[in-house]
Order: C-alpha cells, then structure tokens, then sequence
C-alpha cells in the first residue's frame, strides 16, 4: 500500500492507516482504546497525548501553526477528562524556512501556552531538504482527578449531546486563504482549558468528550455512537455554524458537519446535567454559542441520524475518503 | 412552512399508481439524501438515479489515458477532487501519483491558469468532464489561454449533453414515470430543451432547484402530472425558458457535437461535445476514448447509472465496493448514486 492524502484526511483512511500501521506496531492495552489521550497510572492518573501539526499556510486569519500546535494536544488531554499540565515541542524545518516565521510561530506557541496553563518542557528540532515549510509535534501530559472517567463507551441512551459553538470556522478559514476568497471567517483555534474547567467545578456529569477536529462532529459523534453501541440522534435546526461559514459551504458543496474546527467541544452529558451544561460553557471563554444538539438513543445498529428540517431523516456516517486538504 | 406541510403530507399519503421518478443530475441525488427526502415519501413514490454525475459516466479508455498522461515526464494532469480516485482499467490518477506520476487537484478549472505560469517547462492537462453546466467555464479557459498566449494547457475532454442520455432511458427502461430534470444543466440550456423529449415519451419533467421544499413541489408535479408531456419550471428563480445563450454561444465558438461514450450505455450520437479542428492545439488525445473495460468484474455502475439496478442490488455494494475502496465510479463520487447510498444508508 502507498501513502495517499486521503491517509491524512483524519477519516476512515487515517483510521485504518493507525489500525493498521501504528496500532499493530506500538499495541499495548493503552493505546488500543483510541482515546484522545491515553490516560495511564502514575503517581496519580495521567493523560498522555501527541499530535504533529503540518498546516498550509503556517499563518491564517484567526491563529497560525504556534497556536494550532499548543490547542491541538492540550485540548486532546482536556476531553479526557485531565488537566494539561507539561508538552514537548518538536520541530521539523524544512530548508529554506525562514526564523522570523519560526519566531513568531515559537511566540504564539509561549502565549497560548501561558493561556492555557501547560508547561513546555522539553523539545527537539530537526532540519530537512524541502522548500522552506515548518512542522511542529507537541506531546503532552496532563493529570486526571479521582473519579473523573470520560470515555466514550460511558454514553447511554438519554444522554444530551451538546456543542460548544459554531462549526466549521477553523476549516472555513483555512480554506478560504488557500483559495483566495475574501471573507470574515476566522479560525477558532483556541484552548477547551476555561469551558472543561467550568464542567469540572460545576459538578457536570460528563459521559464523553471530545474536541471536533478533522473529520468534523460527523466522525467525531460516529466515534462516540460505535463506541458506546448507541445512536446519536441529531437535529438539523439545532446545529450550529455562522452564515459566512454556511455560504462558504454551500458555495463549495461541503457540509459544516464535516468541517473541522480546533476550538470547539462536542460534550455528551447526563440528561438532568443538560441545561447547566450549556449555561456554564456559555459564560466560558469561546462558549457563546454552546447549545444542545440532540441526544442519545438506544439502538441495534450504532450510529449518527440526522432529523432534517424538512422532517426527514438522513444517516450522518464518518468522512470517507480525504475530504479536504489537510487544516492542522 | 405549511406550504412544507401540506407537499409532504400529500407526498407521505399518496396512494396512486406506483411513481417511479428519475432525478437525472448528480447533484440532485445528492441533495435528496441530504435533505432525507426518502423517508418522507410514501411507499408509492420510487426515486431513482440518473446519468447525471459527470465522473460517474466517464469511460475507463478516459481515465486510462489521464493516467499515462500523469506518467509522462514534464506533464501534470489538473482535476476535479473526485476524478483522482475513479479507476480505469486498471488504476487511478491517485494510483498513478502514488507510482511516481503527477496529479492536482483544483476547485476550478481557471487556477490553472497560475500552475501554468509558474511552471512554463510543464504541460498542465485539464481532465475536462462534465456537463452543459461545466463546458462554459472551459470555454472561458480557452479564451483566457488564447488571449495571454499560455501554450502549456490542454485539455483531456469527456463533455456530455444531457438530452441523448434521457432519450436513451426512456427508450430502454419505460418504467419511468417522470424526470427530475437538473437544474445546474438547465441553467445553460433553458427548460425548453426537455419540450420535445417529454412530448416524444408523454412523460412530464420538472426542472428542481436544490432545496428540500424545491425537490417535494417537483416531485408532487411529477405525480399530478403523470402521463401528460410536460415540462414544468420549478426553479424559475436561476432557470429561464431559454437559457443562457451568452454561455452556449462561447462554447459553440471552441466545441462542436460529438458521439459520446457514457459508461453503461455505450455510444451515444450527439450527446457530447469536443473541441473544433481549429482549437485542436489544446487538445491531450481525447478522440477516440470510448472503450469501457472495467478493472472490476461484477461492477455494475453501468447498470446504476441508467436506473435499471438500484446500488443496493449490486452484488459488491457494501462488501467489496465501498466510499473506502470504491470498485467503480458510483461509489467514488460524491454525487454517485452508490456513494450517496451507501453514506446516507438509503435502500
């Protein structure tokens, strides 16, 4: 088999490329739950997470790759259920790069790290022949209190699905500067770090969360319904995504739903949690437009539907195929 | 919205005759799935798809030969995001990368207008599909090409017209009882286009926008209208009577009708266009491109494409043929009608 970009698209191919690549080589019992963050023992309970960050072009309306590389994995270690605490950075250059750009880059990365209360710890750089791009890996570390258990398999039927904002803005945004189209659409590449942090103090009883990132909340709640043997039962008009992003999409035939964003939570609540869930990720940070979506059934066949607004019903599957170019 | 109600009421409790109603365009296929339209219909009511995805009625001799032209060295072929993974014979442009060969994939046909600039010493291949809608837009290129002296872009042309293709199934099948004409398409040709066809069959065509409440009043013309040679514009806010004759007359300037060859169907006369003798400088070998020797036994796109199997009733689909390893170009585009069932779960 060749390495194809749709290995990279974050849907079923980057899925099967794990299962079948680095599942197979690196399995251990931890890494098998293909969870955002492995959440190992230690000296308590500990997240650990990696993520390589390879976006074009490095700087876009709303953040860059610094910004991107920092939410990226400490959002991974916040939807499960941990407290960031420590990331690694290391750097891939490619000739040619230039240091202001690595600059800036390394600067966003210190400002949302300060933002997001994480240390970076420890790093790495390497230089190879190219023409002038950056790459960045960030790994990361974070704590998870006694008790705290969000994991997908936890959802069950009744639960709320809930979330955090609008989608689709960071892959929008992306898209929009590669193709030259000018717009508002700004990226929302941003920390989880004040909303997870409002769900912990507020008591909420999260089942399982996770940041919708590549693949959008289609592969994402797809992830969460096979995991848990339920069906996510969502409702159209209830869905979230600014006009700009909406036009964009339907100027281009693509979906919100399989947009990528790399600030938003996708959250499944007890249902009695549903309503102070919302208020509490709407009086956080970058949690205005948190609402509820749908909720959780019992099923034979796990899956995502989609109640239109026409009143039909439409199966919501994972992306298949690379979708769009790569966004993070 | 009680407009919404009352079209889906009627549309649920219909009764009648069996309606056996064809959505011809790719597009609309996958607008009807979007919108969950199937579950709203009553048992009565049968949609099937059409040839109107432009990927999907690609022959194999047209993807074979953008996947030499992708091996050739100094050659890049440019191309739509579905076309990369449609096989031919034996593989795909996505194949023919992986192997060594160069593709690129563009959201319209005029950004390669700066690939071009930026590599004289390349020869970038427009894989040129498409129908009435698409051929303007080429039409465009050319004029652009010419006008700035740009000699490094050809195209590879496989452009379709839809009537012959409609003629065609109402020839060979009789079970249909009414098209959904597309709307993209009747943009450029105008709604009188269907005039003769729908008199010739006595079968009524409704030209339908792409929204949910646009696709149901379509469909509930279809059914009032059974049996009578109608055409009715139900999209009278982009389509007009005649069309856009500003758009059919620059592409009458570089293309002239041709026969056709459609996967599933064979030759068709009069049913595509190609570029004119004189324009033939910007042409990368697409006469002659009609053999359809698939690389998958069992595969039947060809039978998909016309309405006369449903995806479900292919004996790959869902097993060996699936979005993740497409056996044919049904399941590879997202407009095929393979690709939307199979996604959406319709049956």
């Amino acid at each position: 088999m060749k390495i194809t970009l749709a290995h990279g698209s974050g849907g079923t191919s980057t899925g099967e490329l794990i299962e079948q690549v680095f599942a197979k080589a690196y399995a251990n019992p931890v890494l098998s739950r293909m969870e955002d963050s492995a959440v190992i023992p230690g000296a308590s309970r500990i997240a650990l997470t990696t993520d390589s960050f390879v976006v074009s072009p490095a700087f876009f309306p709303g953040g860059d790759l610094g910004r991107l590389a920092i939410c990226g994995t400490v959002n991974d270690l916040l939807v499960s259920g941990a407290e960031p605490k420590y990331l690694t950075a290391g750097f891939i250059l490619e000739t040619g790069a230039d240091t202001e750009d690595l600059e800036k880059i390394a600067r966003s990365m210190a400002e949302t790290a300060e933002e997001a209360g994480v240390m970076i710890v420890a790093g790495d750089t390497k230089v190879v022949e190219g023409k002038g791009e950056i790459f960045v890996n960030t790994a990361g570390v974070g704590f998870v209190a006694e008790g705290v258990d969000w994991r997908g398999p936890n959802c069950r039927p009744g639960d709320v699905i809930i979330v955090s904002g609008n989608l689709g803005d960071h892959h929008a945004a992306i898209l929009s500067r590669r193709m030259g189209i000018e717009n508002d659409i700004l990226s929302d590449c941003a920390p989880l770090t004040d909303m997870v942090g409002a769900l912990h103090r507020g008591g909420v009883a999260v089942r399982a969360a996770r940041d919708v990132t590549r693949g959008g909340l289609a592969t994402v709640l797809n992830e969460l319904a096979a995991a848990s043997g339920t069906r996510f039962l969502l409702e159209e008009t209830l869905l979230p995504a600014a006009p700009a992003v909406r036009g964009l999409c339907g100027l281009l035939g693509l979906d919100p739903l399989y947009m990528g964003n790399e600030g938003k939570l996708a959250v499944v609540v007890a249902p009695e949690d549903a309503e102070k869930t919302v208020e509490l990720l709407r009086a956080s940070r970058y949690g205005e437009n948190a609402c509820r979506i749908g909720v959780v059934e019992a099923a034979e066949e796990p899956g995502v539907l989609l109640i239109t607004e026409l009143g039909g019903q439409r199966v919501i599957g994972p992306l298949f195929g690379e979708g769009l170019p790569r966004i993070c | 919205m009680t407009d919404v109600k009352r079209l889906t009421a009627f549309l649920r409790e219909y009764d009648g005759p069996e309606a056996v109603l064809m959505e011809v365009c790719g597009t609309h296929t996958a607008a009807i799935s979007e919108n969950g339209i199937p579950a709203l219909l009553s048992p009565k009511i049968r949609l099937v798809s059409g040839p109107g995805c432009p990927v999907c009625v690609t022959v194999a001799a047209y993807i074979d030969r953008l996947t030499e032209l992708a091996m050739e060295p100094n050659t890049c072929v440019v191309t739509f995001g579905d076309l990369m993974r449609v096989r031919g014979s034996s593989r795909s442009l996505r194949d023919a990368e992986a192997a060594g060969g160069r593709a690129q994939m563009v959201y319209s046909p005029l950004d390669i207008l700066s690939l071009a600039e930026k590599e004289p010493e390349t020869t970038f291949v427009f894989a040129a599909v498409g129908f009435e809608t698409t051929t303007p837009v080429y039409a465009l290129l050319l004029d652009t090409l010419i006008a700035k002296d740009i000699r490094n872009v050809k195209l590879l042309t496989a452009l379709k017209t839809m009537p012959a293709a409609i003629d065609w199934i109402c020839e060979q099948r009789g079970g249909v009882t009414g098209f959904i004409a597309p709307g993209h398409v009747s943009v450029i040709t105008g709604s009188d286009i269907y005039k003769p066809l729908a008199e010739k069959w006595s079968l009524p065509f409704s030209v339908a926008g792409f929204s949910g409440p646009e696709l149901l009043y379509a469909i509930c013309r279809l059914i009032l209208d059974r049996g009578k040679g109608v055409v009715t514009n139900c999209y009278p806010s982009a389509v007009t009577a005649g069309g856009n004759e500003t758009a059919r007359a620059r592409v009458d300037k570089y293309f002239r009708p041709c026969a056709a060859a459609w996967r599933g169907i064979g030759v068709l006369e009069d049913s595509g266009m190609e570029l004119r003798d004189e324009y033939l400088r910007f042409d990368a070998g697409s006469r002659g491109l009609v053999t359809d020797k698939l690389a998958v036994p069992g595969c039947c796109c060809g039978k998909v494409i016309v309405g006369s199997m449903s995806p479900t009733g292919c004996p790959l689909f869902g097993k060996a043929c699936t979005p993740q390893t497409p056996q044919g170009a049904c399941m590879v585009s997202l407009e095929g009608s393979c690709y939307n069932y199979f996604i959406n779960k319709r049956s």
